[in-house]
């Protein structure tokens, strides 16, 4: 319990903006009275790539949901200082989700699932061909539009919920375990692909991970939690002066942002016992 | 073909060959049928069984050609009762199971009356249709929807309810409407349900307009297949009776074939059901 909340600090190079969203001391009580969030204050800047890492159990997907509007907070506010806020408190059109499942509508093709956020909006089919085929283009769909989602691999499939949350170009991208049930191969692939997405698009990420070798690759920040109740243990950048790649998979870099963050979630864990 | 016996081309298979599957499954129930009926013909010769117990299926068949005149407007009156009962029931079924799932309350509220309708024997309550009802017609299509309605309700019910609820809250973060929702997410995933609750429906509202038309034979200006099945019972015509029953499976399985065709329709490009298996 000796880790108290890092103060944030902004990745070198980049220019101070207002936080694209902030935490301020939520907490989420289950009907079933259990205390899934205590007291958890985070403040994401625009363009970061945050990992929240913890156990089963510490609140990380409660966290994502809360983000998301999926359910609401007990105590504490979230706010979006650089959104435009709809009438139900959440930032509009500015949030997309991907699910640990890819939660795709079996009964449309490819392309009718990557249409539903901009057909939910109201934009006509043809209007929303060339975002949607270009979309598709950026996760290497594009010769699978017409497919059914039982035609795809599990990969395929979670490319297609990505692109569905890519559509609406959001300013934040949430994700809660998105790879954790596909193979090893698949995911090293698919976090490259994410990695890629985030430098091309400048996107903001949270990603919920069990894994700290996915966590390690993936963010410049990391977020790990600890269970009963769920809440913040630590709070840390994570700077590399490499790109993120194969070749840092291998490297010393690497090694210690995963020893740093092992070390870090042992803690959280072993807190717990004491 | 043995193991040394390997063609590093596969010979192009011949019609016979490429066909032999749909062939074979064609061809052998109908000769089981053919020799059905030709041990239905030889026992009725052998044994001399007189027509008024058992007609043999010439007789049938002749009976079926030479009472075609009668038979067919009957045919057609139980269709008809049939078919509007099927899509009075599709149309209201699918209604109150929208209705239903609107709220827990509207549900709790009126669930038991639906299902109070279901259980009470439509036999039983026939007589009371047959009172309120303006024409014997209007009694029978009531009796044969309230039949059918019920397996398509409860199953739309179900399926409206077993929508993934990822998906639900993929809909809710989009901010789409209560419409928005049940147009594009909980119909099309209930369409599986739906298609089960059309294969019962169309299968019992064949079997209710008969069972009430039995009821309301009585109330005369009966005219659906039903009535003169009971006719020519009452007259020793067990040929025709026999007929009319034929005509009645026939209804039933041409019925069986358009809901599976239908089902197969909507379901063979994405749902497990209408997939062949692959391993």
């Amino acid at each position: 319990m000796s880790t108290s909340q890092a103060p944030l600090i902004p990745a070198p190079g980049e220019t101070r903006r207002r936080p694209l969203v902030v935490m301020r001391s939520v907490s989420k009580m289950f009907s079933s009275g259990t205390l899934a969030l205590s007291d958890m204050s985070l403040t994401v800047e625009g363009g970061e790539f945050v990992s929240l890492l913890g156990p089963s159990g510490c609140g990380k997907s409660t966290a994502l949901r809360i983000i998301a509007g999926l359910g609401d907070v007990s105590t504490g506010t979230i706010d979006w200082p650089s959104s435009r806020i709809n009438s139900k408190g959440l930032p509009e059109g500015d949030i997309s989700f991907v699910f640990q499942e890819p939660t795709l509508m079996p009964w449309q093709t490819v392309f009718g699932n990557v249409y539903l956020p901009l057909k939910l909006r109201g934009v006509s089919k043809s209007s929303a061909r060339d975002e949607i085929m270009k979309t598709l283009a950026t996760v290497g769909l594009q010769d699978f539009a017409d497919a059914y989602p039982r035609e795809l691999s599990g990969g395929m499939k979670m490319r297609v919920s990505i692109a569905r949350a890519l559509v609406t170009k959001p300013k934040l991208l949430l994700m809660d375990e998105p790879f954790a049930a596909l193979d090893e191969i698949t995911r090293q692939k698919l976090n490259d692909d994410v990695l890629r997405l985030w430098r091309e698009t400048g996107i903001t990420v949270i990603f919920v991970t069990h894994s700290v070798f996915e966590s390690a690759y993936l963010s410049n920040r990391i977020v790990v939690m600890k269970a009963r109740p769920g809440r913040v243990h630590a709070d840390f950048p994570l700077k590399t002066s490499m790109s993120r790649d194969a070749h840092y998979r291998t490297s010393e870099d690497y090694r210690q942002a995963c020893e740093k963050v092992s070390n870090m979630l042992l803690e959280a864990i072993g807190g717990e016992e004491h | 073909m043995t193991d040394t016996d390997i063609a590093l081309v596969p010979p192009k298979p011949g019609f016979l060959s490429r066909n032999r599957d749909t062939l074979l499954r064609t061809l052998v129930p109908i000769c089981v049928v053919i020799c059905l009926v030709l041990l239905w013909q030889f026992i009725i010769t052998v044994n001399s069984i007189p027509q008024y117990i058992l007609p043999g299926p010439l007789a049938v068949a002749n009976s079926l050609y030479n009472d075609w005149g009668t038979l067919s407007p009957a045919l057609w009156v139980t269709t008809q009762i049939t078919m509007q009962a099927l899509a009075l029931a599709l149309i209201g079924g699918v209604s109150i199971a929208v209705f239903l799932i609107q709220s827990k309350w509207i549900e709790t509220a009126f669930y038991p009356i639906t299902v109070i309708l279901q259980v009470t024997p439509i036999v039983a309550i026939a007589p009371l249709i047959l009172i309120y009802a303006p024409t014997t017609q209007v009694a029978l299509l009531i009796c044969a929807f309230l039949v059918a309605f019920f397996p398509i309700l409860s199953n739309m019910v179900q399926g409206l309810k077993s929508v993934d609820h990822n998906l639900l809250n993929l809909f809710d973060l989009y901010g789409a409407s209560r419409w928005q929702t049940l147009l594009y997410l909980k119909l099309p995933s209930s369409l599986p349900y739906f298609m089960t609750g059309l294969r019962i429906g169309g299968g019992l509202a064949l079997i209710a307009a008969v069972v009430a038309e039995f009821a309301a034979g009585s109330a005369g200006a009966g005219s659906g297949l039903a009535f003169r099945l009971l006719e020519s019972q009452y007259r020793l015509n067990i040929p025709r009776l026999f007929a009319a029953l034929i005509l009645l499976s026939l209804l039933g399985v041409v019925i069986f074939a358009i809901t599976s065709f239908i089902s197969w329709f909507f379901l063979h490009r994405w749902h497990e059901s209408s997939l062949k298996r692959e391993n």
